[in-house]
């Protein structure tokens, strides 16, 4: 076994960032006219950064217990006041942190060429991201969680806002105004809640709550602050039409983080605060979720199918997957929350893949229209297979880890409710509608447009970047044991705490 | 230890369940090697599909095929096999488990072999009818520049159907479910140049998603009534949910009957039943031999083998049962009276599966679920040679899939000719009451209609009965027809003239023919060879085989693979049958639908054009289909794209835009205007001062907090 490594989670957590000060330095030395030569070294900084990363964070998942249902790599060092450096990881978040850390070079990677504006900016960028991301799902301390929480929308602001499209100054301007408003009220609770307890580490607090939890009505008013922030990071219906704007005009890295860690950081926030800390309240406004949760399925596949922008579509239905989670965490069993947490790993692998694959198209043709494409089956069939095996995984098929987070939520939620599952259970229909009629639409049919036949086939660095999310849709979709042996305990811990706070 | 094994408990005695006392009721762990025979024989065709489908390329056309087809070979040579051990050579049922899938809490479901009666029958069907379209293949495909990708698809395929039927719980069984319908989806979409066939695909993989939206609702109440989701576990605990009722959507339901019926909409789906059937005839796109392996012999079928593999499910939930029955038999009778309209000999052939389907389902609806596999069994080898026989007419067509420019072909293609005749009898079941002398049809298909006498005493039973009756008079007129206007009669086609290019016609076929003489040609003996041994098997699947499934040996060959109500008596009391008319009555339609074939098509040629050309009611009514795909269209298809406009343009952008952050941000943009110049700075700002608010916020939080 590998030797344990002090701090492991702080090292993870701040590496990026000691990577993209790295890149800072350098520039700083250089002379100001080298720029291939600065953009070429932030490049491999960063690629390394980030692989240096993920070898860590697989150190960490072995080196995890699986069985412990607590926190492990524990950190802790006082600062000031209530506020302490807290970090330690359980079985639900050290899934994010790997997934993070996991997507995190193919990101890298797929920028490769395809940035040529601001490449020192854009790489610090996007390690500061990470290291942002990585800390809200390390952090153990409430505050330290919100920096981190808040933080990361910072760089992503500015990704969208500097490397996005021709209208990235409205979608920035939109992400950021959803954002702020749900932001704003969890502060105000946070505040309050720190205030009433004495302590702002998140174990602790969840400790005291569990014992004696807040009366209904305050718990419902700080339910729903912190609802109102992570129901518009998911997004959910009907905060979710900054998403699609924000997708179009993010570059495909960009995009790949947003739908791959971004929107996981609502999921996380629910099963890290509202389930936990406002079980009666959580039970309460349940079917306010489980409404909205299926709404938001029918409701955003319907709207994708009329989508005429592939990354449009990608992005609806990224919504309507999403619902998903949110319907399977406020079921309150094993099989909700653990297909929840599934279902955002297996998402952040084939939403990025899927906005990776409108990357390849965008990379050559410059243009995200359904109708300049088609019948590109004949001149790229690698890639073909590559968009219907994605294709395939984000309709929920059987053998793809889109189906573990599908059926489990489904099943976990026919117990809430049957009518849940039921409407929920159409939505898998309509997936497939828009879902094959896209595929079919870019991918079937002669080329009638001669401007496809200009540009090759995905080349040796694009199957690169896929072949892990392959190995990884497939595996998870045939063995998903690799993630329900993490979640198992803690999720077991979580769940039965909730049922009995409800009387359940 | 490469696999867990665990034998099949006979399940306890209990309430309304009877068990079969069987030679398999005491099992036992699976004898010596059969543990590895079973897994090569269910994995080997993933391992084809494989090696053609990535390196196809590059290893070339013929190791492709020849992997693919050697492989399944293999396959059938084992399924074989275990069929004969497990019929005759005493081996017990057994499970064996090769890898955990999902595992949360009681939600248990494992990667497993199951071998019993109706997955043995299974393996037999699937890997002969599937080795010997591979190759068939080799010829009809022979021109084609994708032969690695279809080798390769009819591999998966295989896979996915092999770990179906062998599925020991409902998570492998919709793996395999939907597994298949990818399969199928690819295979109708192999030539995607094709907006048809694309659109059909989707079509398919739609409609078949409908139907999985009840299966996999129906699995959901499984787990929920009993909390587990494996069968062996399942069964022995169903009468415990017998006569209570369950709450489902709001309303209360017996549970039993609603589970099954749940389930019952996914084979609704994926067998082509009644308003689920529209599918099936468009996926006559795809090349001919996928639509005898997939659309004809095997995985239309799986819906039938769900019934019969959860009859101790139906047995116990009276209402869906009555529902299969319905729904059977206004299929058996609806595609058949389609089927005799059409002039697309593929889709003749399409209308008739579907109809056949509806005959097993009508069996296994009144309680012959034995009948209804037997059916299943017989009906692969006459159904896949007849549609194997039409592709060879195809191709020695060259293209042409009209049966109205076909005619007197029987002395350009003899062997198909011969070979297609004796698939017409074997579906049209023709053979002598009281004997045991007939084609495989007859056994099978006789077996049903007099099952469905014996429940008379029932609405539906009747209803069955004469539906069957009528829809046999049909299906010897609509298969007779096919004959009649491809093989017999004045050639309506031109020597030397190019047809107009049917639905089978694409890229690579353009230049087919080219260097032939464009007369019909007798297909080469890689394409023959599989037609004669089908030609087999529809001759003697009957007698052979009708004492193991319906006959005498019936209860030692099923075991407790198939478990009756003690008061199911059907099976029986079909051998008992005293009416000489009942059976008497399916010979008696079957000669007066050939006779009226003959009249028709042979005799008055000019009667059924007249029919056309009148645009009679119900000739129109009967062509089109009965209107189904435009009602659908017009429905269904016109309000989800609809509800997808109104919720975009109106719900998103209006409204929730509308009043949200456009309302906001069309006046803060305004004002911004006036503060920033150029669109980064304007970015960086806000970025700036979120996080100065953001450290603004904290700094107060702490201070303040800290006395």
């Amino acid at each position: 076994m590998l030797p344990a490594i002090p701090n492991l989670l702080s090292i993870i957590t701040f590496a990026p960032l000691f990577g993209a000060a790295v890149i800072m330095i350098l520039r700083a030395l250089s002379r100001r006219d080298d720029e291939a030569v600065i953009a070429r070294n932030a490049k491999w900084i960063s690629l390394w950064t980030t692989l240096v990363t993920l070898a860590l964070s697989v150190v960490m998942l072995l080196q995890f217990k699986g069985s412990d249902a607590g926190y492990q790599f524990v950190e802790r060092y006082t600062w000031f006041g209530p506020i302490s450096y807290h970090m330690g990881v359980d079985g639900i978040s050290i899934l994010f942190v790997a997934l993070t850390a996991f997507l995190m070079p193919l990101c890298i990677a797929a920028s490769w060429t395809s940035i040529s504006q601001r490449v020192t900016e854009y790489m610090v960028a996007f390690l500061l991201l990470e290291t942002l991301v990585i800390g809200v799902f390390t952090s153990l301390d409430i505050f330290l969680f919100y920096i981190f929480f808040e933080g990361g929308l910072v760089p992503m602001f500015l990704i969208i806002g500097i490397w996005g499209g021709k209208d990235r100054v409205y979608a920035a301007y939109k992400f950021f105004l959803y954002t702020l408003l749900g932001s704003v009220l969890m502060l105000a609770a946070m505040l309050y809640m720190v205030n009433k307890l004495g302590t702002a580490d998140i174990p602790e607090m969840t400790r005291l709550l569990t014992e004696a939890p807040f009366p209904v009505d305050v718990q419902g008013f700080l339910w729903f602050a912190f609802f109102a922030s992570f129901a518009v990071k998911m997004p959910m219906w009907p905060v979710h039409t900054w998403l699609p704007d924000a997708h179009v005009q993010a570059p495909t890295a960009g995009s790949v983080m947003l739908a791959g860690i971004l929107l996981k950081l609502g999921g996380y926030g629910f099963i890290r605060f509202n389930l936990p800390m406002f079980a009666q309240a959580s039970e309460m406004f349940a079917p306010l979720v489980m409404a909205l949760s299926v709404i938001a399925v029918v409701y955003t596949s319907l709207v994708a199918f009329r989508q005429t922008d592939i990354k449009k579509l990608i992005a609806y239905s990224s919504v309507a997957h999403m619902g998903f989670v949110t319907m399977g965490i406020f079921a309150g069993n094993q099989l909700g929350v653990e297909g929840a947490i599934f279902q955002m790993i297996s998402h952040g692998l084939i939403s990025g893949a899927l906005f990776l694959c409108v990357g390849v198209v965008y990379d050559r043709w410059h243009t995200r229209e359904i109708a300049f494409y088609g019948g590109l089956t004949k001149l790229m069939p690698h890639f073909a297979f590559i968009f219907l095996l994605f294709t395939m995984a984000n309709v929920g098929l059987p053998g793809t880890s889109g189906f573990i987070g599908e059926i489990t939520t489904m099943t976990g939620a026919y117990d809430w409710g049957t009518w849940v599952a039921l409407v929920s259970a159409s939505g898998v229909i309509f997936s497939a509608v828009y879902a094959l009629n896209l595929y079919k639409r870019v991918m079937f049919g002669v080329v009638t447009n001669d401007e496809l036949k200009k540009y090759p086939d995905v080349d040796a660095r694009e199957i690169a970047i896929f072949t892990p999310l392959i190995i990884g849709t497939l595996v998870l979709g045939i063995y998903p044991a690799f993630v329900f042996d993490f979640t198992t305990a803690s999720v077991d811990g979580l769940v039965k705490a909730y049922q009995a706070a409800i009387g359940g | 230890m490469l696999f867990e094994t665990s034998a099949h408990a006979a399940p306890a005695a209990h309430g309304a369940a009877h068990v079969a006392e069987a030679a398999h009721a005491i099992a036992s762990a699976p004898p010596e090697g059969m543990a590895t025979i079973v897994t090569v024989c269910v994995l080997a065709p993933i391992v084809g599909a494989a090696i053609a489908g990535f390196f196809g390329r590059r290893i070339g056309n013929i190791p492709s095929q020849l992997v693919t087809t050697g492989l399944l070979f293999l396959s059938c040579v084992l399924g074989w096999y275990t069929f004969i051990q497990h019929t005759w050579g005493g081996m017990p049922d057994f499970t064996i488990k090769l890898l955990d899938f999902i595992n949360i809490g009681d939600f248990k479901s494992a990667w497993s072999v199951r071998i019993d009666a109706l997955s043995a029958t299974m393996l037999v069907v699937v890997t002969t009818v599937s080795s010997l379209v591979h190759l068939y293949s080799w010829g009809y495909m022979s021109e084609d520049d994708s032969r690695p990708r279809f080798f390769s698809y009819l591999s998966l395929f295989t896979f996915a159907m092999l770990m179906l039927v062998t599925a020991a719980d409902f998570m492998q069984l919709f793996f395999g479910w939907e597994g298949v319908g990818l399969a199928s989806y690819l295979l109708i979409g192999f030539w995607f140049q094709k907006d048809s066939a694309s659109s059909a695909a989707i079509k398919a993989f739609v409609v078949n998603r409908v139907g999985d939206f009840g299966f996999a609702l129906g699995i959901m109440t499984i787990f929920w009534q009993f909390g587990t989701i494996n069968f062996g576990e399942l069964f022995p605990l169903l009468a415990n949910q017998h006569g209570h009722a369950w709450e489902f959507a709001g309303m209360y339901f017996s549970a039993l009957d609603l589970a099954a019926f749940l389930l019952f909409i996914g084979a609704m789906g994926k067998s082509a039943q009644f308003f689920l059937h529209t599918w099936l005839p468009d996926a006559m796109e795809g090349p001919t031999p996928v639509s005898a392996l997939i659309h004809a012999a095997t995985m239309v079928t799986a819906g039938v083998y769900m019934v019969c593999l959860l009859s101790p499910l139906f047995e116990m939930a009276p209402q869906a049962k009555m529902i299969v029955a319905y729904v059977g038999a206004i299929t058996a009778i609806f595609a058949a009276s389609i089927g005799f309209t059409q002039n697309d000999i593929k889709r003749v052939i399409a209308y008739s599966t579907c109809s056949q389907l509806g005959y097993m389902f009508f069996a296994a609806g009144v309680g012959a679920y034995q009948a209804a596999m037997f059916h299943l069994f017989t009906h692969a080898f006459f159904k896949a040679l007849l549609f194997l026989g039409a592709g060879s007419v195809i191709h020695g067509m060259h293209h042409e899939q009209d049966m109205r420019k076909m005619g007197g072909l029987w002395k350009y293609l003899p062997v198909t000719y011969a070979v297609m005749t004796i698939g017409t009898i074997a579906i049209t079941g023709l053979g002598i009451p009281y004997t045991e002398i007939g084609f495989a049809g007859f056994f099978s298909k006789d077996a049903i209609i007099e099952s469905a006498w014996v429940m008379h005493g029932t609405a539906q039973g009747t209803f069955a009965f004469w539906m069957g009756i009528l829809a046999a008079l049909l299906t010897s007129f609509y298969s007779f027809r096919l004959v009649f206007m491809t093989f017999h009669g004045k050639k309506t086609w031109e020597q030397g003239k190019h047809g107009d290019h049917g639905h089978d016609d694409h890229h690579a076929h353009d230049d087919h023919g080219h260097g032939h003489a464009h007369t019909p040609h007798e297909s080469p003996w890689i394409m023959l060879v599989p037609l004669i041994a089908l030609a087999v098997g529809a001759v003697a699947a009957g007698f052979v085989f009708a004492p193991y499934f319906i006959g005498e040996h019936a209860h030692a060959f099923w075991g407790n693979a198939i478990q009756v109500a003690a008061d199911n008596h059907v099976m029986h009391d079909a051998h008992h049958i005293e009416e000489v008319w009942v059976k008497l009555a399916p010979l008696v339609v079957t000669l007066i639908g050939l006779a009226l074939a003959w009249y028709f098509y042979l005799l008055r040629p000019s009667l059924p054009k007249k029919m056309a050309a009148n645009e009679g009611p119900i000739w129109t009514f009967l062509y089109n289909k009965w209107f189904f795909d435009e009602i659908y269209q017009a429905t269904f298809v016109k309000l989800t794209k609809w509800l997808g406009d109104v919720f975009w343009k109106i719900g998103d952008v209006k409204i929730i835009d509308g009043l949200g952050p456009n309302g906001v941000a069309w006046t803060a943009l305004k004002s911004a205007k006036n503060l920033v110049k150029t669109q980064t700075g304007y970015v960086y700002h806000y970025a700036f001062f979120m996080f100065l608010g953001v450290v603004g916020l904290l700094t107060w939080a702490v201070f303040g907090l800290a006395h």
